[in-house]
């Protein structure tokens, strides 16, 4: 039975269309992934003598900041581990043990890079801790903590997989801890820490562990075992719709009808709401950068500057037009014009760039050049960034299933990897222009050619547009070809 | 009102449609029927421009559809459901279809009232989306949204498929209207030649890509086409 699931699961992989486009990409992805594990591999041999040269006592100081590794490996996980997606209607009828098909499903999970990137840390440390005359039986104890809390969170993030509001809880919750220990109100640490040490000192209490994530497993098992019927899709389902018309946009002709549809696709979509949300979480990607030590530098204002503009422009302008592909032949059979429809799109971001833009003003707390980054990174972003976004589109040929909400597996993930690496690209140009000018002149010059370029990609609006839509259009048969494969 | 030229479509070097000529005059009801894999579909999207043909042309009045795009204003399709907006409500995806081809919201209103008993009252202020409809509902909104706007060309991939039996008597009866008035070119395809042979004046057969039979409609037609589609198990049981 193992060996069917296996071969489903290769034939899936090694079939899909975007296998072959992408290959480039996975190399890419691959030799980042090997760098960073090497990175995070001599980060744990390293960490026990480098903490100790600053007087620190390893252990203990490690356990002290462990809540915060538990936390953010969450979110990761949350944010990158793809659920395990596997299409269980045709399999639903065969004679599979239903157990067989779940017990599949959630062991798949438990063999991914994010439950093997802490291996790479904690195995070398505890060989290091063995080595410097810490005791054998607590080290063990401790480790095997650490291997069940990382499969904890592998099983926590596939019961919260569904469930926003849970995970922003608990985002909002650490963000509030980790303020209040950042400006010395309280320290959770002082809380947490003694537990992580218990595990050391008290190895049973580290075996013991290891019944959280058996726990958490059999919670999933009963949930997804339960989800493994057609029910929901079978009941007719009412919804309460509200007079949604928006007529104050009918004023803007076809750009205004292509608005509305685009703002009840957000509303409507759970995938959609998912990105809107990320991007929201943007705005706030300056204080972090801002704040920290070693980004005092304009450049990384700018740097900020982009991101805070730009979150909409990059989660959900990434997947211009996949956000369509359910009902791509519909648009493509329709009567609209390419150019209407890439303009439409483009108005959607700009319109949201600017009110991104208006809500980051309370960064003036921060000091006007602050908030100067900000606008300039936003022109940056309206001029020149949107339009690649647009263009980068036209070759993102992932179709989007906006529906996978109703469904317990499915590519619930608006926000990957892929679309990030596509983002690179975008923030590095502006940032080698301010720093020569930067650097020739001064800060205002840097930050004025920045905008100038922003405002030439405007000029060249109408010339870029005409060169977006050859892509679209020589790109079309194969866009719409790999939207009709799903997952 | 549709001319195609030396048509040809193949997929990985195996060829699954031929057309050396075919000529479909204005306000032609026109039949297409064939079994599974003879082209149909693969025909009709080429109409549409969403797939690219390995030779020859398609031109709908004037417009060679792979190099122009101005055969969308007076073109309408429901090829299957990714031509539905699974999102909006019915009401809301005959508006947005509406706005597309300029018609107003009253326009759209006036249009809609005679369809009232084709809807049978499953479709219109159900509070549902679209997505959530049955796949029957589903496919009465999308040929429903195909007649908006009067275009002058229709294509409608497998109307009958998934309705029910009454449902199917009064497209029947819709489509026999519209190719009463000569206006509109309609084209249909389908597997059931009795649906078939009563509501359009022409029908042609597509075996294995290729055009076999090319009939005005009359009452031998039904005769002719069952001769067709079962010659081989008869010949099989001689």
């Amino acid at each position: 039975m193992l060996k069917h699931f296996l071969l489903l699961e290769w034939r899936s992989f090694s079939r899909a269309a975007s296998f072959k486009m992408n290959l480039a990409l996975k190399l890419i992805l691959g030799i980042t992934a090997a760098f960073y594990g090497f990175l995070i591999l001599m980060l744990g041999v390293g960490v026990f003598y480098l903490l100790q040269e600053d007087g620190y006592e390893p252990l203990s100081t490690i356990n002290k900041y462990l809540i915060y590794w538990v936390v953010i490996d969450l979110v990761f996980k949350y944010f990158l581990q793809k659920s395990p997606i596997m299409h269980i209607k045709p399999l639903m009828v065969l004679p599979i043990p239903k157990n067989k098909i779940v017990s599949f499903l959630l062991g798949k999970s438990a063999v991914s890079f994010f439950n093997f990137y802490p291996a790479l840390f904690f195995i070398p440390f505890s060989i290091v801790l063995c080595m410097n005359g810490y005791s054998v039986l607590g080290v063990i104890g401790w480790h095997l903590a650490m291997i069940a809390l990382t499969y904890a969170n592998n099983y926590l993030n596939l019961l919260i997989n569904n469930k926003n509001g849970v995970f922003i809880a608990i985002a909002s919750l650490i963000i509030i801890c980790g303020g209040l220990q950042y400006l010395g109100y309280w320290d959770i640490t002082l809380y947490t820490a003694p537990v992580f040490q218990a595990f050391y000192q008290m190895p049973i209490i580290g075996i013991a562990l290891l019944l959280l994530p058996t726990l958490l497993y059999y919670f999933n098992f009963q949930v997804y075992k339960n989800s493994l019927k057609l029910d929901d899709s079978m009941k007719a389902k009412e919804v309460d719709i509200k007079a949604e018309n928006f007529t104050w946009l009918e004023r803007f002709g076809i750009m205004g009808t292509f608005l509305k549809n685009d703002i009840k696709l957000i509303k409507r979509n759970k995938r959609s709401k998912t990105t809107v949300m990320m991007s929201f979480l943007f705005l706030f990607y300056g204080l972090m950068v801002l704040n920290g030590a070693g980004y005092e530098g304009p450049i990384w204002k700018l740097f900020a500057g982009i991101f805070v503009s730009g979150g909409f422009l990059f989660t959900f302008g990434g997947f211009v037009p996949s956000w369509d592909s359910a009902y791509y032949p519909l648009m493509m059979s329709q009567n609209i014009k390419y150019k209407e429809y890439i303009s439409s799109k483009w108005w959607l971001m700009v319109i949201v760039t600017c009110i991104s833009v208006l809500l980051a003003s309370f960064y003036l707390v921060l000091g006007w050049e602050v908030y100067l980054a900000i606008i300039v990174g936003g022109i940056y972003n309206i001029g020149v960034n949107s339009h690649l976004v647009l263009l980068g589109g036209a070759y993102v040929k992932t179709p989007i299933d906006l529906t996978t909400g109703k469904k317990a597996f499915g590519d619930q993930k608006a926000f990957n990897i892929k679309t990030l690496l596509i983002t690179l690209p975008k923030l590095v140009l502006p940032l080698i222009i301010f720093y020569i000018f930067y650097k020739l002149f001064d800060i205002k010059t840097g930050y004025i050619a920045v905008a100038l370029l922003g405002i030439l990609g405007l000029a060249f609006r109408n010339k870029v547009f005409t060169m977006i839509e050859k892509v679209y259009k020589q790109e079309k048969y194969a866009t719409l070809a790999a939207y009709k494969e799903k997952n | 009102m549709i001319t195609i030229e030396n048509l040809s479509k193949a997929y990985n070097n195996v060829e699954v449609l031929n057309i050396p000529h075919l000529d479909i005059p204005n306000g032609q009801c026109f039949g297409l029927v064939g079994n599974n894999g003879a082209g149909k579909t693969t025909l009709f999207s080429l109409l549409l421009d969403l797939i690219a043909p390995n030779s020859g042309s398609v031109q709908n009045k004037d417009v060679i559809v792979n190099e122009s795009e101005d055969w969308k204003p007076f073109t309408s399709a429901f090829i299957d459901e990714s031509f539905l907006i699974g999102y909006l409500t019915p009401e809301e995806y005959f508006y947005f279809i509406g706005e597309l081809r300029g018609q107003s919201k009253a326009d759209i209103d006036a249009f809609l009232m005679p369809y009232t008993d084709f809807f049978n009252d499953e479709i219109l202020n159900k509070k549902k989306y679209i997505r959530d409809l049955s796949k029957g509902n589903q496919k009465k909104v999308g040929v429903v949204a195909a007649l908006i706007g009067s275009p002058e060309v229709i294509i409608l991939d497998e109307p009958f498929a998934n309705l029910d039996p009454t449902t199917q008597f009064r497209l029947k009866a819709i489509i026999k209207e519209m190719a009463l008035n000569q206006k509109t070119t309609i084209l249909i395809s389908s597997h059931d030649l009795i649906h078939t042979t009563e509501v359009c004046s022409r029908i042609v057969v597509l075996n294995k890509g290729n055009i076999v039979k090319d009939i005005q409609t009359n009452t031998e037609t039904l005769k002719e086409l069952e001769a067709f589609f079962s010659g081989g198990i008869f010949e099989a049981w001689e």
